[in-house]
C-alpha cells in the first residue's frame, strides 16, 4: 500500500487549500460483551478491546482518497484521555498526517462537539468528516451539533461525496432510497458505509505503523462547557425466553404461532 | 408551557412515525400536565393529528419546504417551539428526524436524547431511557437544560388513538437564504419496494443462500407478507444485494414487529442491528447457529426447502384471512 500517493490534477489548483478534519471515536470492539459495574452506573471496561469507530473508519478512508486524488491535509481528532492514543496512532498509521487529542473524558455529545468546534474554529478546516454515530452510545448527535456550532453546511448519513472547488455534491441515505444534495464548503459530513466500500478500507502496514510514531500528536486542554446531560445509569436487556422450535415439516404451526401467539401476521 | 411534536409528512401525507410521535407526545404532555402542540409542514390534512391527542395543530404551508431541508426545517421547528413556549420537543427517528434533531436542539440550546424508548421515568430530574451500545443495553440519561429534545426510537412506543378537541392554525415561519445552504437535487427511490424503515415485517437473508441468484424466494416471501427485504453485511459486501439492505451494527437498524432471518448465523454485529425488533424468526440448517439464542421461533432446516413451503402456506393463510 502506498501511503503518500499524490496525483497533481487540474482540480488540485482550485482546492489546494482542502484542510480535512476527521473525528475519531474510540469505541468498544463490535464483539464486546457489554457489562456494567458499580450498581449499573459505570460501563465495565474489563476485557474490552477498543477500535476506531467503524463509521469513522469509512470517513477516514474517504479522506485519504481526497488527499491522494485531489490534494489535502488530514488531521484526526479525538476527545478523550490518554487511553485513546493508540486509536489515534492507528488512524495515523492508516494515513492521517497529524492528530489532536482534546484532553478530557468525552462525557456527552454536546461537550464533545464544543471541544471539536473550538479546535476547528482555530484551525479553519473546510471539510470535517465524522461517523454518522459512534457504536457505543449511538447518539448521532455530535455531527449536527458540530455543524451548528461552526455554522457550516451539514449532511447526515452521507454515502457519497464529490468536491470540485467550493462545490460539494453529497448523497445521503434516506428511508427507501437516497437523496443527492448540492452545497458548498465548509461542511460537516456524517458518513457511513457507502462513502467508501468495505473493500476500500486499509489495514495499516509496518511502514505506516513506523511512520505513525513520528507523526505529530498534539494534546490540547479542554474548554469549559456546561454539561447538558448526564448518564445516570444503565440497564441490560431483559432476559429472553427460549426459542420455540418448529419442525420443518410443520410450517402451518409456525404460521399459527405467528398469527395467534405473536400476533404479527 | 407546552410539549411540541414534529409530525413528519411525506408528499403531504403523515408518516406512521408521525402518529407514533404524536401518541408519545400526548403521554408526555399528560405527565407534565400541559398541552400537546403538533407541527407539520405541508400536511394535506393536518386535522388527522387530533386522533392521537394533539390539542393544537400548526401547519406550515410553504412551497420552499416541499422537500425536506434539515436546516430550514430546524429553523421552523425552533420558531414554533419558542412561540409555543415548548419545554419538550419530540422528533421521530426517520432518516429526516435523525438529521433534524441535533440542529433543533442546538437552536433551542436544549439537551438532546436520541433513541429514546419510553416516557420519562421521572420529570424532575428529567430522565429518559435510551438504546445504547448498538441495542446491547439501555442507558438512563438525565437532561438538565430547561428545554429538552427527545429523539423517539422507531416502533418503541406504539400508536394510540386518543381523540381530543383541536384547534388548527397555519404557521408562517420567517426563513432566510442562509437556511437553504444545502439543496436537494434528486431523490432516488428504491422503486416498488417497502423500505426497511417503514416496514412492519422484514425478511432478511444471509450468506447461507449461497448466491444472489437465489433471492427470488426471499423476494416472494417478502411480497406475500408485505415485507421489506434485508441482508447481512457480507451479502452486501459481496454485492449480492444492494448496500441499502445491509442491516446490523454498521448498517441499518431494524425495529420491526417481525424479523425473519434466513441463512444468517446471528453474529453479534448482526443481532445488534435487529435486536429491537419485537418478534424474531430464524431458519437455519445449523442448530448451533447463535441466532437461535436470539430468536423467538426457529426452524432447523434448509432454506431451499423451507422457504418455498412457507411461501405456499402463507399464500393460503393470506387468502383465508383476507
Ligand atoms: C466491525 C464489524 C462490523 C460488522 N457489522 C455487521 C453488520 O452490521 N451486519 C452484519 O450482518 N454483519 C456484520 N458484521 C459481520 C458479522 O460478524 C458476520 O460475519 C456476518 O453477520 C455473517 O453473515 P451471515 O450470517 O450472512 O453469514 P455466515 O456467518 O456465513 O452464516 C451463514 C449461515 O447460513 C446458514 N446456512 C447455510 N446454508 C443454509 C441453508 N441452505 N439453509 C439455511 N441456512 C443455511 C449457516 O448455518 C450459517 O449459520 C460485522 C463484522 C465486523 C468485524
Amino acid at each position: 500500500m502506498k501511503l503518500h500517493l499524490f496525483y497533481p490534477t487540474k482540480q488540485q489548483k482550485t482546492i489546494k487549500n482542502m484542510k480535512l478534519l476527521v473525528c475519531i471515536s474510540h469505541v468498544p470492539d463490535t464483539t464486546s460483551k457489554i457489562n456494567f459495574t458499580e450498581g449499573d452506573t459505570k460501563f465495565d471496561t474489563n476485557g474490552v478491546q477498543y477500535v476506531i469507530n467503524p463509521h469513522d473508519e469509512y470517513c477516514l478512508t474517504r479522506a485519504l482518497w481526497f488527499k491522494e486524488k485531489q490534494g489535502a491535509s488530514i488531521t484526526v481528532i479525538t476527545v478523550g484521555t490518554q487511553l485513546v492514543e493508540p486509536t489515534l496512532r492507528k488512524a495515523l498509521a492508516i494515513g492521517a498526517d497529524d492528530a489532536i487529542r482534546v484532553d478530557a473524558e468525552p462525557k456527552e455529545a454536546f461537550f464533545v462537539a464544543q471541544q471539536i468546534a473550538d479546535v476547528a474554529k482555530k484551525e479553519g478546516y473546510n471539510l470535517i468528516l465524522t461517523g454518522r454515530e459512534s457504536i457505543d452510545y449511538n447518539g448521532g448527535m455530535v455531527p449536527g451539533f458540530l455543524a451548528a456550532s461552526l455554522n457550516y453546511n451539514f449532511v447526515n448519513a452521507c454515502i457519497g461525496v464529490e468536491i470540485e472547488g467550493q462545490n460539494v455534491t453529497a448523497t445521503r441515505e434516506i428511508d427507501g432510497g437516497s437523496e443527492v444534495l448540492a452545497t458548498t464548503l465548509p461542511i460537516v459530513l456524517a458518513g457511513q458505509k457507502g462513502i467508501v466500500e468495505e473493500k476500500d478500507l486499509r489495514i495499516p502496514n509496518m511502514r505506516g505503523i513506523m511512520m505513525a510514531r513520528q507523526k505529530p500528536l498534539k494534546v490540547v486542554p479542554a474548554i469549559e462547557v456546561i454539561l447538558n446531560s448526564t448518564t445516570v445509569g444503565f440497564e441490560k436487556l431483559p432476559l429472553k425466553s427460549a426459542c420455540k422450535l418448529v419442525s420443518p415439516d410443520n410450517i402451518d404451526e409456525l404460521i399459527n404461532l405467528l398469527h395467534t401467539e405473536a400476533k404479527v401476521i | 408551557m407546552s410539549v411540541l411534536v414534529f409530525a413528519e409528512t411525506s408528499e403531504g401525507q403523515y408518516k406512521k412515525v408521525a402518529f407514533e410521535a404524536t401518541s408519545y407526545g400526548a403521554k408526555v404532555a399528560e405527565l407534565l400536565q400541559t398541552n400537546l402542540v403538533a407541527l407539520s409542514i405541508n400536511a394535506k390534512d393536518a386535522s388527522q393529528l387530533s386522533t392521537y391527542g394533539a390539542t393544537k395543530i400548526l401547519n406550515v404551508k410553504n412551497e420552499k419546504l416541499t422537500s425536506f431541508n434539515a436546516k430550514a426545517f430546524a429553523e421552523v421547528v425552533s420558531q414554533v417551539a419558542k412561540s409555543e413556549a415548548a419545554t419538550v420537543v419530540i422528533i421521530d427517528s426517520s432518516s429526516n428526524g435523525l438529521y433534524l434533531a441535533p440542529l433543533v436542539a442546538f437552536k433551542l440550546q436544549a439537551a438532546l436524547a436520541s433513541n429514546v424508548v419510553g416516557i420519562p421515568s421521572t420529570t424532575n430530574p428529567f430522565v429518559v431511557k435510551r438504546k445504547a451500545f448498538s441495542n446491547k443495553a439501555f442507558c438512563l440519561t438525565a437532561l438538565s437544560t430547561s428545554v429538552k429534545v427527545i429523539g423517539l426510537a422507531k416502533n418503541a412506543f406504539g400508536i394510540f388513538e386518543n381523540t381530543v378537541e383541536t384547534t388548527l392554525a397555519d404557521f408562517n415561519p420567517a426563513l432566510s437564504d442562509a437556511d437553504f445552504g444545502v439543496s436537494s437535487k434528486q431523490i432516488i427511490k428504491t422503486s416498488g419496494k417497502v423500505s426497511i424503515a417503514d416496514a412492519d415485517i422484514v425478511v432478511s437473508a444471509g450468506r447461507g443462500l449461497k448466491g444472489p441468484e437465489n433471492w427470488g424466494m426471499i423476494e416472494e416471501l417478502a411480497q406475500v407478507l408485505g415485507a421489506a427485504t434485508a441482508c447481512s453485511k457480507p451479502v452486501s459486501d459481496l454485492d449480492w444485494r444492494d448496500h441499502a439492505e445491509h442491516v446490523g451494527q454498521t448498517g441499518k437498524q431494524v425495529a420491526a414487529n417481525l424479523y425473519i432471518a434466513i441463512g444468517i448465523s446471528g453474529a453479534i454485529q448482526h443481532l445488534a442491528g435487529i435486536n429491537s425488533s419485537k418478534v424474531k424468526v430464524v431458519i437455519n440448517t445449523d442448530p448451533e447457529a447463535p441466532f437461535f439464542k436470539a430468536a423467538d421461533y426457529g426452524i432447523v432446516g434448509d432454506a431451499f426447502e423451507v422457504v418455498p413451503k412457507l411461501v405456499e402456506k402463507l399464500k393460503i393463510f393470506k387468502q383465508n384471512n383476507a
